[in-house]
Formats: C-alpha cells, structure tokens, sequence
C-alpha cells in the first residue's frame, strides 16, 4: 500500500481514538460538573453522618448545588464536621440554612440537603451552618422502636 | 534428588537472567530521547499494530456492551431498578472491562503478531545483518514497535470503551425500553470523569507498555527456530494475558481500594 494511503489510515485510526476519548467525557462522564471548580466551601457539625461520603451530593430542593469535600472528626467536641464545597453561582444561602443528610429512595446514596431559612445574611467562605440534622440509622430506629414498644407493655 | 534441585536452581536463574535480558531490551529500545526518525517508523508502526486492530476491537466491545445491558436488565428488573442500567454498563466497562478486554485482544491480535515478526527477522539473521551494516534493531525494529503500542492501546481501550458503552445504550434502551434520558443522566452522575475514566486510561497505558515488552521481548529472545518462533509466540500470549489480570488487581486496588 502506498505510504501516502497508510499515513490517512493511521491519522483517521487517531482521530478516532481521541472522538472515543471525548464522546466518554461528555456522554458517559460528569466532566460539565467537575468543570464548574469555582466554589467556595462551608461546613456544618452533625452528631452522626451515617453513610455520608467525599464526594456525595449537596442538594438544594433536589438540585446539585455542590459536593461534599471533606469529613473530619471535630477533636474538642468529638462530632463529624461535614465541609461542602458549593458552586460559586448558588451563593445566596441564607445563614438560617439547615443541613439534614437525607437517603435517596430507599436504599440509595446518602446525600446532603440543605433547606434556605429566612435570613438575610449570606453564608460566605468558611460559615458553618448550625442548624444540623443528622442522618437516620436504622438499627437506632429499630432500637427506639423495641424499647418504646416494651415499655408500653409494661 | 539432587538433578531435581539442581534443575530447579537453573530454572531460577534462568528466571532471573530472562528478567534482565528484557530489561535490557527496554533499556537499549526506548530509554532515549526519540528522534525525528523513531516518530516516522512509529507512525508506521501504528497501521500494524493499531489500525489493523481496530475492528476486532471495535467489534468485541459492541457485543461485550450488548451482552452486559442484556444480562444487566435482566437482573435489575427484579428489583424495579433497571434505571440503574446506565451506570451498571458504563462503570464496569469504564473502569475494567474496557481497559482489560481490549488489552487481551491486543495481546492476541497484535502482540502474537510482534513476537513472531520480530522472531522471523531474527530466525533470518535480518537483525544480524542489521547489526553488521551499523543499524542498531533496538532502535530501528523493537523501538519503533514499543512506542506504537504504548500509543495504540489507550486509544484502542476507549474506542472499545465508547463503542461498549454504545451497545450497552443500543440494548437497554431501544430494545428492552429503558428510558433514554435515565440511562444517560444516571450514567453520567454515576461516573466520574478522573476517578474512573481516567484511570481507566491510565490501566490502557500501563497495559500496552506491558503487552508490547513482553511481545517484542519474547521475539527477540526467540530461539531462532520454527518451533523457538512458535513457542514464544504461545508465550507472548499466555504471560501477556496473565500479567494484564495480575496487574489489573494491583492497579484497581491501587485506584478504586479507597474508594469504596
């Protein structure tokens, strides 16, 4: 074959690796959401996150607003804080905000959702949220369930 | 008893001497600046080992995909969640299928095919003469040959990856009746662009520089015979396919181990 023929070959093999390569970000990846790095970050003290990970959504309403960035445990208080990294174009949360870490459908991902509150100030860079709760266990609810039950009983 | 230790003893060493000599192949073939010759004999290179392994490729991954959103369906439609299709197929095939199979292939289809080019030239004495007429083969045969499979594979993994993906989303959504917009969006905050896809890529990488040292290597360790030809090809093929599962645990338990 002749060489000027091989050397198109080889050049449409490549450009399709690389379409390959791009159809997987866009189509099949959240590169438009990893994108928007631009944020700023928050945090919040919960008594137990339950399944809470790095990376779990932050909802609002049900909308993406950001991503859980970092969980540490508060070393004077013994308590989770939840850092959230927020896009910077959701950046009129009220400071009255209340975090709760909710499950999606029954035994889906844990996720953070934060409801608005009435206030005017703003949560900026580093606000932590007060108003917390945390995530339902179900070995706890089952606890409570048995304990309350028995005592009726009695 | 003691023949029996002492062909042990020549089996490790000889263990250890095979190690050396293919890292010394590396070291003489591509631990170099490449020159403006190495990319035009690279760039033929790639017709062989990756166009012309292209629609194998091409073809395993669309009925890998089909397969795994037929199989898929069938089992999450007992729980109701077969919107969980899209990020089943992608993750699996993103994060291994895609890097792994297409690797296997490639050792099949174009590494057998490098050891026994490679071992002919040597069973010719065409490497000899090479040598004699002050042309080095490690530069001008086994060289060339590496870098192009080291450039091949990632682009191969992801044409079989997207076309994978695409069969997957042929199945599920227009034969079984998945809904098209969950498919795709489940799919799409399911997978991670540098978690998974990239270090689906990084796998191709480290799979195509393994696949092509151990076939050229086992070429240009032949046994300048026919049947030294044949048997290194079995070879290039067998530790090819063991070393990309032995590697594929080391790397996903390197990525995907804390991630849980």
């Amino acid at each position: 074959m002749k060489y000027r023929q091989i050397e198109i070959i080889i050049g449409f093999f490549m450009i399709i690796g690389f379409i390959a390569v791009a159809a997987l970000a866009v189509k099949v990846s959240n590169i438009a959401d990893s994108s928007e790095k631009a944020s700023y970050s928050i945090s919040a003290n919960f008594d137990n996150i339950g399944g809470l990970k790095v990376r779990s959504p932050v909802r609002m309403g049900g909308v993406l607003i950001g991503r859980v960035s970092n969980i540490t445990l508060d070393e004077d208080t013994l308590s989770p804080v939840v850092t959230m990294s927020i896009f910077n174009r959701y950046n009129k949360l009220p400071t009255e905000t209340t975090a709760s870490i909710l499950t999606a459908g029954l035994l889906g991902e844990q996720y953070l959702s934060l409801s608005p509150g009435g206030d005017d100030e703003i949560l900026a860079e580093g606000d932590v949220i007060e108003d917390t709760q945390s995530a339902l266990v179900i070995e706890e609810l089952i606890g409570k369930f048995l304990f309350s039950d028995s005592s009726s009983d009695l | 008893m003691i023949a029996y230790i002492q062909s042990l003893g020549t089996r490790v060493m000889e263990t250890f001497a095979t190690t050396g000599r293919a890292g010394k192949l590396l070291a003489g073939s591509i631990l170099r600046i490449p020159t403006f010759k190495d990319i035009y004999l690279t760039y033929m290179q790639l017709y062989n080992i990756g166009v012309q392994s292209l629609l194998i490729i091409a073809v395993s991954g669309l009925f890998i995909g089909m397969v795994l959103g037929l199989q898929g369906y069938t089992t999450l439609i007992k729980f109701g969640a077969e919107s969980a299709l899209g990020p089943l197929v992608a993750l699996s095939i993103v994060r291994e299928l895609g890097p792994v199979v297409a690797a296997l292939l490639f050792a099949g289809r174009a590494g057998s095919a490098l050891t026994a080019e490679i071992g002919l030239m040597k069973a010719t004495e065409q490497l000899a003469s090479m040598e004699m007429m002050a042309v080095n083969p490690m530069h001008r045969i086994i060289a060339p040959r590496f870098f192009a499979g080291i450039i091949a594979m990632p682009l191969l993994a992801a044409i079989f990856s997207a076309v994978a993906i695409f069969g997957g989303g042929l199945v599920g959504v227009s034969w079984l009746g998945v809904d098209e917009g969950g498919f795709w969006s489940a799919m799409q905050s399911a997978v991670d662009w540098n978690n998974d896809v990239v270090n689906g890529i990084i796998k191709s990488i480290v799979f195509g520089f393994f696949v092509t040292w151990i076939a050229v290597f086992r070429g240009y360790d032949s046994v300048p015979t026919s049947e030294g030809i044949s048997r290194s090809t079995t070879q290039t093929v067998v530790h090819a396919s063991l070393a990309i599962l032995a590697l594929d645990f080391l790397l996903t338990a390197l990525m995907f181990g804390d991630v849980v």
